[in-house]
């Protein structure tokens, strides 16, 4: 891309001051286990999505506590609802009620 | 005489309730789905008819069920509906042996011991035809009045009746409940004081009215109570439709309408109506819940999710809390389709939910005679499916493990939270996998996939879980079973049992093998393991509690080993158990005698 | 003081130490033990962490510290405990009794059974062994091979197996397997020169003083990749190799790789011995179903039932000091309660704890 004499960098840090935290609050309330995720990626390891997809139930959670949900909507649209990475969950995460409430935190926010 | 004012709020509310009745019927079959109104008329001056009416008797009347559940809650139960019946029958019998007119009004035979004591003068021989219908009458009222104390007893003793808790009642059930107890008291009460009087009644009002008449103004009294009944009456059917006692039509509808085959849609229509408010709150169900049981979970049983459903939006957690295992089902006198329900609501919850399946590429697999699906949950059991390509090898048998290096879901999770629509794009691919291997059966190990595979895939192929086919292979001597004295209990998967109605297969296998004991409950009383699929709202503590529940009834016997045929009951129900959690096709693959080989490839080694 | 008898349950590195503290006081002590031979698990093993000194060189130690007060029951089992007065009678399996002051478990810890984690294949695929089959061979001739006889080229490491689980009920962490892990990598590397080792872990709990170094030893000096993620399970190649799946969690991507031989680190769990105690002495434990003692900080030892004490792995996962000095420190408790039955009790904890004498 080329460089008309200046650009206007935005940084890459995850400015957690300013980003929407809603998804992240709604989430702790209506699926509490959302918070005790430790981010071991098994369930991103045994994803039946996982294998066609860059659907990350790990990476979106992080991303979510950070506020950073830009694509978040989209990606929770892909999972099957197996169960695979709730039977594999080593904290017992609700994994599967993360999803369907991520989704619903998204209807109820009018993200 | 055959009129007095007192008589109005009876008729006036009786009035009220038909046409109210009327109106909700004629518009909810009004708006049937064209295939169910076809059932409806087809079914309509058929046996069908007959048998709904012998049906109506055994339940409605009878509550055969309700007995079988707890003699003392199905006598109560009984008391109120036979003994009331026999009683409008047989006071309208009665009727016409003292009345002029051929049709008499309604309320004619409701307050009849009223109407006959104006002066008149009446046989008081007790072996007579009026005679007879008065100790009727009064035997018929003692009945419901014997129901009404127990129903009473049970509001604070209900154990006594096999019910550990019962049921909460909401306002208008209480207000219904409370006329409706009113009812017999009262009728008790009137003829009573009208029998002190001129003795027109039997054992019961007549005694009863001359033990009032020894310290009440019995004359003075009567008339009042009159009005009491009739106002008690007229109350109970005015509250009646927007009550829990919106069952007593509307069962005997339902009974009818499923007699003609008509079921529940997957989404909410009209006729969805008929099993929401044929529901009586009896609360049986709620003792079979092991959520409410054990995990207290509040609004998941049938009796309240139901009562929510009627008035507006039950809560989420009821919702989508139920692990649709459908031990509720069973207990249910009236047979309600509550899992159809629960997922109906689901879907209306899920609508605005989207889901994308656009990045499954189509695939086709190699052609083979049986197609084996393991399934999502089985590739984390993997013993389950090293045995059956076991039992496969050593059959001989010509298959294709077609989701060897991974799944595409079933679909059924995606179903059950009432995703349907996006369950169908995982349904098309998998479809188009099974089809391109050409097989003629397809063997699941996964009773959730097995369900999902018969009810909705529609393929036109033998669809058989592991544990059916697996028991035809040896009736067909391609596999050899070693018989061995070990004791083992068989946990009945609620996909595979009460899901999809196999209860017996998976034992013959099991008892060519091992000695089966079995639990406390079992077969279509199995509880579930805790790990369904079916609740998304659950925590793991409760999931927890379910299966301690389980494991209990399990291990009555003493087992050596628990024996299964559900890779998510195997990794579910092996945390908490104190033995062995095997799955049947591993029970099988330690068991078999591998140095027999089928015929055909003993035959091709003579040649070779 | 030398009519005071303490019986000790346990041969293995904590019953060793606790039994030769009380003795050096000239108190008898009766060590029981149901294997026929002493020293417990530590034993088995090859080499200890961070240092690599053999095993048998600590239990050789406590062994032959073992004084002449010290009666040593090896092959014995205990059928029953009850009070006896203000003491303990217990009956062992040879109808034998034993009359005694205090009591002192140390009954220590089983492993992990790998079975249960099936979908890591243990039992199911050959070339998958537990961190305990590991050290045996290194105890044997330190020929390390698969299941195939052949040299293994790559071999992973799983770590947290059994423990932080909520999936096989067990939620602590059992504290010593990330630090052996290293040290085995470390070995492996140093037996098969120019062997690929991975080690895939959720955390590193590199807590103890060396550990830390042991770690940055096993990446500089011998090159052992670390990948954080958890694996979600292990499939069986043809040719019997184990193919992982894993997310790399740091890279963002989920992986496969196939190893020759992986080998699952087992955590701790309580000990059938503890178990059938606890059966005996009708002793219930928290929700980490290790014995629980009265305070975990301030007494340690103690159970809150007089002359009932405990010391090393069957309260807690513990590294071979920490059940050294819990020993010893049991040791002291017991000669402070011997000293002054009767007068001084323990304070009794809130957990609930019966005796046979209160039922």
């Amino acid at each position: 891309m080329p460089h008309f004499g200046y650009t206007i960098s935005t940084d890459r840090q995850i400015d957690y001051d300013s980003n929407d935290k809603r998804v992240a609050k709604y989430l702790a309330e209506h699926e509490p286990s959302f918070m005790i995720c430790i981010s071991c990626g098994t369930c991103t390891a045994t994803c039946s999505a996982g294998v066609f997809t860059t659907f990350s139930l790990r990476e979106h959670i992080g991303n979510i506590k950070r506020g950073e949900i830009r694509n978040i909507k989209a990606e929770a649209e892909k999972c099957m609802l197996c169960g695979k990475c709730q039977l594999a969950c080593p904290r017992g995460v609700n994994t599967r009620n993360v999803i369907l409430n991520i989704q619903r935190a998204f209807e109820a926010l009018g993200l | 005489m055959t009129f007095d004012l007192f008589v109005l709020p009876f008729f006036l509310g009786l009035i009220t309730l038909m046409v109210i009745l009327a109106v909700k019927y004629a518009g909810w079959i009004k708006g049937f789905q064209p295939s169910d109104k076809d059932l409806l008329r087809q079914g309509l001056f058929t046996r069908k008819s007959l048998d709904a009416t012998g049906e109506v008797l055994m339940e409605s009347l009878l509550h055969r069920k309700m007995f079988r559940r707890n003699a003392l809650l199905g006598y109560m139960h009984m008391s109120f509906a036979l003994g009331w019946f026999l009683l409008i029958v047989c006071g309208n019998l009665e009727s016409r042996i003292y009345s002029k007119v051929h049709l008499n009004p309604p309320y004619y035979p409701i307050f009849l011991k009223y109407f006959i004591s104006d002066g008149r003068v009446l046989s008081h021989e007790l072996m007579s035809i009026p005679g007879v219908f008065r100790l009727l009458m009064d035997i018929f009222l003692l009945f419901i009045l014997t129901g009404l104390v127990l129903a009473l007893i049970k509001r604070t003793s209900s154990h006594w009746f096999g019910l550990r808790k019962t049921t909460r009642h909401s306002f208008s059930d209480r207000v219904a409940i409370t006329t409706l107890w009113l009812i017999f008291p009262l009728r008790l009460l009137a003829e009573s004081f009208t029998a002190a009087q001129y003795h027109h009644g039997s054992f019961l009002t007549n005694n009863f009215g001359d033990l009032l008449n020894s310290f009440l103004p019995v004359k003075q009294l009567a008339y009042p109570t009159w009005w009491a009944y009739s106002i008690a009456l007229g109350c109970f059917f005015i509250s009646l439709p927007y009550s829990r006692f919106m069952h007593i039509p509307t069962e005997v509808m339902l009974i009818f309408f499923r007699h003609y085959g008509i079921k529940p849609a997957l989404h909410f229509n009209h006729y969805s109506n008929f099993e929401i408010q044929s529901c009586p709150k009896c609360g049986v169900c709620i003792d079979s819940c092991p959520l409410h049981t054990n995990a207290n979970e509040d609004g998941i049983p049938p009796a309240y999710f139901l009562r929510a459903l009627k008035i507006n939006q039950p809560e989420i957690s009821s919702t989508y809390g139920c692990l649709l295992c459908g031990r509720c089902g069973e207990y249910c006198p009236v047979g309600i389709n509550i899992n159809a329900l629960r997922v109906s609501q689901r879907i209306r919850y899920a609508k605005n939910l989207n889901g994308s399946f656009t990045y499954l590429k189509p695939a086709d697999s190699q052609v083979a005679e049986v197609a084996y699906f393991a399934g999502c949950m089985t590739h984390l059991t993997p013993s389950i499916k090293i045995s059956m390509e076991k039992i496969f090898n050593t059959a001989g048998i010509d298959y294709n493990f077609i989701d060897r290096d991974g799944s595409v879901c079933c679909g059924r999770p995606l179903w059950m939270a009432g995703k349907e629509k996006q369950a169908r794009e995982l349904m098309e691919h998998n479809k188009k996998l099974i089809e391109s291997t050409k097989c003629k059966t397809i063997v699941l190990s996964c009773p959730i996939c097995l369900k999902i595979f018969r009810e909705d895939y529609g393929i036109n192929i033998e669809i058989l879980h592991h544990s059916q086919y697996i028991l035809r292979l040896a009736e067909e001597k391609k596999i050899d079973l070693k018989k061995t004295d070990v004791q083992v209990v068989f946990h009945d998967p609620c996909e595979l049992g009460r899901g999809s109605g196999i209860f017996e297969e998976p034992r013959q296998l099991i008892r060519q093998m091992a000695n089966l004991v079995s639990a406390s409950e079992e077969r279509n009383m199995s509880i579930c393991c805790g790990g369904s699929l079916g609740s998304t709202g659950i925590n793991c503590y409760q999931r927890d509690e379910v299966s301690m529940l389980t494991l209990e009834a399990l291990m009555a016997n003493n087992p050596q080993a628990v024996i299964t045929a559900c890779p998510l009951c195997k990794k579910t129900l092996q945390k908490g158990s104190p033995v062995e959690v095997r799955d049947i096709s591993e029970l099988t693959s330690s068991l078999i005698d591998t140095k027999k080989i089928s015929m055909p490839e003993l035959v091709n080694q003579e040649e070779n | 003081m030398s009519e005071k008898k303490v019986v000790v349950i346990g041969g293995g590195v904590a019953g060793l130490e606790a039994a030769s503290s009380i003795a050096a006081f000239g108190v008898e002590v009766a060590l029981i033990e149901k294997d026929d031979h002493l020293g417990g698990h530590v034993d088995q093993w090859d080499r200890l962490f961070p240092s690599r000194r053999p095993a048998k060189e600590i239990t050789g130690y406590l062994i032959e510290r073992l004084n002449e007060k010290v009666t040593v029951l090896t092959g014995t089992e205990i059928q029953k405990i009850e009070r006896f007065g203000k003491n303990w009678k217990l009956t062992l399996n040879d109808s034998q009794t034993l009359i005694a002051d205090a009591l002192l478990l140390a009954t220590g810890f089983d492993l992990f059974e790998a079975r249960k984690k099936e979908e890591y294949g243990y039992g199911i695929y050959d070339n998958v062994i537990t961190s305990a089959d590991l050290e045996k061979k290194f105890s044997l001739d330190g020929k390390i091979r698969n299941a195939q006889g052949k040299v293994p080229e790559r071999v992973g490491f799983v770590h947290c197996v059994g423990s932080r689980d909520e999936k096989v009920g067990n939620l602590y962490c059992s504290r010593v397997c990330c630090v052996t892990a290293v040290k085995q990598a470390v070995e492996v590397s140093e037996m098969i020169p120019g062997c690929e080792v991975f080690c895939f872990y959720m955390d590193l709990r590199m807590f103890g003083l060396d550990f830390e170094a042991l770690y940055k030893e096993s990446q500089e000096k011998w090159g052992v990749h670390f990948i954080r993620g958890r694996l979600s399970e292990a499939f069986e190649n043809q040719d019997g190799s184990v193919l992982v799946k894993v997310e790399d969690t740091l890279a963002g991507r989920p992986l496969k790789m196939k190893v020759d031989l992986l080998i699952l680190m087992s955590g701790m769990v309580t000990s059938s011995g503890t178990k059938k105690l606890m059966d005996l002495l009708q002793l219930e434990t928290d929700e980490n179903s290790f014995l629980q003692p009265s305070d975990r900080q301030l007494q340690a030892n103690e159970t809150g039932i007089p002359g009932l004490f405990l010391a090393g792995t069957c309260t807690s996962p513990k590294s071979i000091d920490e059940t050294i000095a819990d020993s010893r420190a049991a040791a002291l408790r017991i000669m402070e309660y011997m000293n002054s039955v009767g007068s001084q009790q323990s304070a009794v904890s809130s957990q609930l704890l019966k005796t046979n004498d209160n039922k």
